[in-house]
């Protein structure tokens, strides 16, 4: 035990602040309400949906929780439940099978509440574009706030893209 | 004077309703601190609370009333129960109107409902919760209660007021034998009753491995703010219950404001210091299997029956 | 107070021979409930009045039992009996009206009408019998008129076998019984008056007492269901009628515990520890198998049943604190003790009797007793299920209603275990709370699932799905329980003082009604500790108003939606995606897994073409109890292997059966002859 402990304290706090402001490759679909900025500003729960991404996206998603982009920080968690969820994450086409699943996890989540879309495929369908499997862009299923580009986005874009959509750079408070 | 302890009653109530998001708050972020991360700043479950209270609640179409006034109950028995545990002033106007065994039973009316609530949407996930929790409250009840044997037969009572009084007024009884490994036993429940690692994970997002979670997965909105700040509030009750009935200095026992002032920051210092021990205990250990808690609890047990009879022996 | 008991015998005997005599189905059914709600009624305000006014009614009438007559004397204890039976018998017997009609046409009503009557009169009348004669009688006769109700729904598989099982296990008790007035009565046959063997037991030997003790125990351990004789009662009371199963589990059970208390602490005057110290252990073990095997229990009266093992166990932890005590001396805590036993004596009648009116209910709506076939009644019935939650809510003990008080007084009683001067006895106390505290824990846990898994969630079947409300006349008689536990759980400050007062004099307990104060506070003596349950509850009450109207003026979102139950984003959801009542139990199941010794069976029916298409899964799986292990099944097989070496000498030839006779009796002649 004196070892763990050791270790952790030797070696300190590894989150690093988020770069420079590259906000200009999010894209903010249309201007998210304020009040809604306001009440989810300070804590936001995240439910992650993959409609059918090759998960690439998910390994970048990950990285948001560890020490080093630490999104908790700001006040950002993932949670189990879209009924607690403000934010859906989707990744990926949206594939034939995952169309409903992903409408109805739209439905379970209370409003106000906000989508994000990640990655190239939820927007244009990337390599996927026009499979037999593939229904569309995410877009087309659910009305989405922000999209943010990338095959795979690096986590500090996803970070800033989240940001974006309530409206809180990072610049604030780090 | 009357007034004045009815109006601490109250001031006590709110002053734990204001202090248990902090508490949460102040555990998560040690612990983000020991996983090297910046984490959530301690007042992030305030941020949390508000925006619960302020979205609105879907509700599962299977779901009855039960549903819907569960939240209640959970928080009301739970806000009860701050009545009755000293955590400022000693005794407490309402001291008399319950012990710890009223204590006890409250929350486990909370923790009825709570389980209720769990099977009535009809998912596999609210049933496996409910489940669990009523499983791993049945086996801690017998500690539980063996520790306020420990306590009662030190005391002359189970009336926290003079249990607490009767300590103040003869310290050499908290560090006899019984007492410690009373603690000790406490401790143990605390974590299983608490949802804490390793009997829970409080942060998991694997249904499988979730008890408490699992329960609450279709509650949202002002519904889940209660129930949430209702889980906050037990933990903080856990706590003061182990601190103040184990280490009472520090709590007031007139209605002096000063010593009331005093009173109030000892809470907050001791809160703090089992917050941090929690957060190493977390930062320590995994969790258990299921199928393993048992055998803490059976230990936590052990513990217990030796408080008490040494406390017979040495009596 | 004559006439009340008239009213009351009369009320009783118009019921039964109306329903015996009158024609039509529906006057038959009204006119044995109004006769056993004019009678029941009658014995409640009776025992109330004895209870308030302290006074003891004797009545004598020599000309109806040869040598002793028939002898009755109401005094506070069976008054307090007399109290539980009317608090039982007034809602039963209206909701027997609602719940029969069913019966039409299939079973005898005329029957099951008088023989209520009967029941409940033998009932009433056996809490006062003041003579050996007269009590076997009425034991006799209330178990016989309990056996026929019993086997009501004759032609329904397993109702004959629980009907044998009882009646077998309650003439052992009955033979125990026998013997153990033959003792008290000191071989005098004409001093079988209760006044003869109160002055006789005090010149009896020890070695005699403590056989008198041992056989009461047994005799009437067995009426009451203690393990291990509880056998009997989670078979007979799921087969009975429901209301019949609430009378049998509310009151009958507890005539066990009456002619205990009588026995022990009237006529004996109480005795050494060691009797106290084994009534504590039999209780102990008693309510943790009760709810342990319970628990596995998916049946939803079996269920009841077996927390009516439970529960008579948590009420002889109490009376055997109370003897403990007793024996030190310590009499204040004896009679807490006590006061917890009587006190949970009532709670259990009250919400066991509305549970299994409740369970009746379900029953009768759905026609299943299996909980894995129910479900989501709460929309369906919503009366029943708000009912039956109350019950469950107080038999779990959880405050502010009735089983918490009770609890509560017991468990104080035990923790005034350090009281005694001997280390040995006194160490056992810690070991009964923490199994009591396990008890109550698992009982929690247990009507989690029997509500949850009955009541909520979406159905499990088609009849679950159709169920429909139970009429008027069961619904008033489940709300009257649920006041009474409402109510009993709520005035605490007033039913202790009573209970002193039925204790008072009783084996040398003192009069306690003026150390328990009537402040709205339930005070254990010497002010070891006290709780307001009147208090709490109001508190909890003005809560429940207080945070909605908060919440209001903070201008909480306020909305709500309703939408599908979230699955993962699964289409549809069906009752096989619930949990069911033996996944819920599992873990529990596993935890004891020493104790229910599970078996499992799984056979998969693959599709012909590929086994990773499966047409079929059965999964079946069930515990062996542990004294059918242990007990019952060698005791059968040794009765079994002793029946069939009689059965050689059994050929069935008349000449041969003649040879026996003449045999025996020249035998006899030659003995007779020789002393």
């Amino acid at each position: 035990m004196p070892a763990l402990f050791k270790k952790i304290f030797q070696t300190g706090i590894v989150t690093e602040p988020l770069g420079p402001d590259e906000a200009e490759i999010i894209q903010l679909v249309g201007q998210v309400n304020q009040k809604t900025q306001r009440l989810l500003g300070r804590a936001l729960a995240i439910r992650e949906v993959d409609a059918g991404s090759c998960n690439g996206c998910e390994i970048e998603i990950t990285g948001l929780t560890g020490p080093v982009y630490d999104s908790e920080r700001f006040g950002i968690h993932f949670v189990a439940s879209p009924r607690h969820a403000d934010m859906l994450l989707v990744t990926g086409p949206v594939t034939r099978n995952m169309e409903v699943p992903l409408r109805k996890t739209y439905e379970a989540t209370p409003d106000p509440k906000l989508v994000v879309a990640v990655g190239d495929c939820a927007r244009t369908c990337g390599v996927f574009k026009s499979s037999y499997a593939v229904v569309g862009s995410v877009d087309k299923v659910i009305p989405v706030d922000v999209f943010i580009p990338g095959c795979p986005p690096e986590p500090a874009d996803i970070l800033r893209g989240i940001l974006a959509a309530l409206d809180r750079m990072p610049k604030k408070r780090i | 004077m009357i007034v004045t302890g009815y109006v601490l009653e109250i001031a006590q109530v709110a002053l734990a309703l204001l202090l248990a998001p902090g508490l949460a708050g102040f555990v998560r972020w040690l612990k983000a601190r020991f996983q090297n991360r910046r984490g959530a700043p301690p007042w992030q479950p305030y941020f949390e609370l508000r925006k619960l209270f302020g979205k609105e609640v879907v509700m599962s179409n299977n779901a009855s009333w039960l549903f819907r006034v569960a939240p209640y109950i959970i928080f009301a028995s739970t806000v009860t129960v701050t009545l009755l545990v000293p955590m400022i002033v000693a005794p407490l106007a309402l001291d008399g109107m319950g012990d710890l065994l009223m204590v006890v039973y409250l929350l486990l009316l909370g923790t009825f409902f709570l389980a209720l609530a769990g099977l009535d949407p009809g998912t596999a996930f609210g049933g496996m919760g409910a489940s669990r929790e009523m499983t791993v409250a049945a086996i801690a009840e017998p500690t539980i209660a063996l520790a306020i044997f420990s306590l009662a037969l030190s005391a002359g009572s189970t009336n926290l007021g003079r249990i607490v009084t009767q300590e103040l007024a003869n310290p050499a009884v908290t560090v006899s034998p019984g007492h410690l490994l009373a603690l000790a036993a406490l401790f143990i429940v605390t974590l299983a009753e608490t949802g804490r690692l390793p009997v829970d994970n409080p942060a998991t997002h694997l249904e499988l491995t979730m008890i408490h979670e699992a329960m609450i997965l279709e509650y949202s909105g002002r519904y889940l703010a209660l129930i949430e700040w209702a889980s906050w509030l037990k933990l903080t009750i856990f706590f003061t219950l182990l601190a103040n009935l184990f280490v009472p200095w520090g709590i007031a026992t007139t209605f002096d404001p000063a010593a009331l002032t005093l009173a109030v920051l000892a809470l907050i210092v001791k809160l703090a210091v089992l917050g941090g021990i929690v957060a190493v205990v977390e930062t320590r250990v995994a969790k258990l299997r299921l199928f393993r808690v048992p055998e803490l609890l059976g230990a936590s047990f052990v513990l217990a029956l030796l408080a008490v009879t040494s406390s017979f022996l040495l009596k | 107070m004559t006439w009340l008991l008239v009213v009351m015998i009369a009320g009783y005997g118009i019921g039964a021979v109306g329903a015996l005599t009158l024609g039509r189905s529906l006057f038959v059914r009204a006119a044995a409930t109004s006769g056993a709600i004019i009678g029941a009624g009658a014995a409640f305000i009776l025992g109330s009045a004895n209870l308030l006014s302290g006074q003891t009614l004797t009545i004598q009438i020599s000309d109806i039992l040869p040598i002793t007559g028939f002898a009755l004397r109401l005094d506070g204890l069976g008054a307090f009996f007399l109290v539980v039976i009317g608090l039982l018998g007034v809602p039963v017997a209206l909701y027997s009206f609602g719940y029969s009609a069913a019966y039409e046409g299939r079973y005898s009503l005329r029957l099951i009408g008088a023989m209520l009557n009967g029941l409940l009169l033998t009932l009433s009348l056996q809490v006062m019998a003041d003579n050996a004669l007269t009590f076997l009688l009425l034991w006799e006769t209330m178990s016989l008129s309990a056996y026929w109700l019993v086997v009501t729904e004759h032609d329904q598989p397993g109702t004959l076998q629980a009907g044998g099982w009882y009646i077998a296990m309650t003439h052992i008790g009955f033979a125990a019984l026998v013997a153990m007035f033959l003792l008290l009565s000191g071989g005098d046959a004409m001093s079988t008056s209760f006044a003869a063997m109160r002055a006789n037991a005090l010149t009896l030997a020890p070695l005699a007492r403590d056989a008198v003790f041992l056989l009461a125990l047994f005799g009437f351990g067995s009426k009451a269901g203690v393990v291990p004789l509880h056998v009997w009662l989670p078979m007979a009371h799921p087969v009975a009628p429901s209301h019949v199963s609430a009378l049998m589990s509310g009151v009958v059970i507890k005539m066990g515990i009456y002619g205990l208390l009588r026995v022990t602490l009237d006529l004996l005057g109480g005795g050494p520890a060691w009797w106290g110290a084994l009534v504590l252990a039999v209780g102990t073990v008693t309510a943790l198998l009760g709810v342990l095997y319970a628990l596995m229990e998916h049946d939803l009266k079996r269920l009841l049943a077996f927390h009516s093992v439970e529960n008579i166990g948590i009420i002889l932890i109490g009376i055997g604190a109370g003897l403990i005590f007793r024996s030190y001396g310590l009499m204040a805590l004896a009679t807490l003790g006590f006061i917890g036993g009587l006190y949970h004596t009532i709670n259990h009648a009250s919400f066991k009797g509305l549970l299994f009116l409740g369970a009746g209910s379900v029953l009768h709506a759905t026609g299943t007793r299996n909980m894995e076939e129910m479900g989501g009644l709460i929309k369906r019935m919503p009366w029943t299920a708000l009912f039956f939650l109350i019950g469950a809510a107080a038999i779990s003990a959880l405050p502010p209603l009735n089983g918490f008080v009770s609890e509560w007084l017991v468990f104080q009683a035990l923790l005034g275990g350090f009281n005694i001067p001997v280390p040995e006895v006194a160490v056992a106390f810690p070991l009964a709370v923490g199994m009591l505290a396990l008890t109550s824990g698992l009982a929690a846990a247990c009507f989690v699932k029997a509500f949850g898994i009955s009541f909520l969630a979406i159905p499990r079947s088609h009849e679950a799905e159709h169920a429909h409300e139970a009429p008027l006349s069961m619904r008033i008689g489940m709300a009257i329980l649920a006041l009474a536990c409402i109510a009993l759980g709520l005035a605490p400050f007033s039913v202790v003082p009573l209970l002193g007062g039925v204790l008072a004099g009783l084996g040398g307990l003192p009069d306690t009604r003026s150390v328990f104060t009537l402040d709205l506070m339930v005070q254990a003596p010497a002010g070891f500790a006290q709780v307001s349950p009147t208090w709490i509850g109001l508190g909890l009450l003005i809560l429940l108003a207080l945070i909605p109207l908060v919440m209001r003026l903070m201008h909480v979102n306020r909305k709500r939606r309703v939408s599908d139950t979230w699955g993962c984003g699964r289409i549809g959801q069906t009752p096989r995606m619930e949990y069911t009542a033996t996944s819920f139990a599992e873990p529990l199941r596993r935890v004891f897994a020493e104790l229910y010794r599970p078996t499992k069976e799984l056979s998969i029916d693959f599709h012909p073409e590929s086994k990773y298409f499966v047409k079929s899964i059965k999964y079946s799986s069930r515990i062996t109890p542990l004294f059918d292990r242990v007990l019952y099944d060698p005791l059968l097989r040794l009765i079994q292997r002793i029946s069939r070496q009689v059965r050689r000498i059994q050929t069935g030839s008349l000449h041969l059966y003649l040879m026996y006779v003449a045999v025996i009796l020249i035998l006899l002649l030659i003995a007779a002859r020789w002393f």
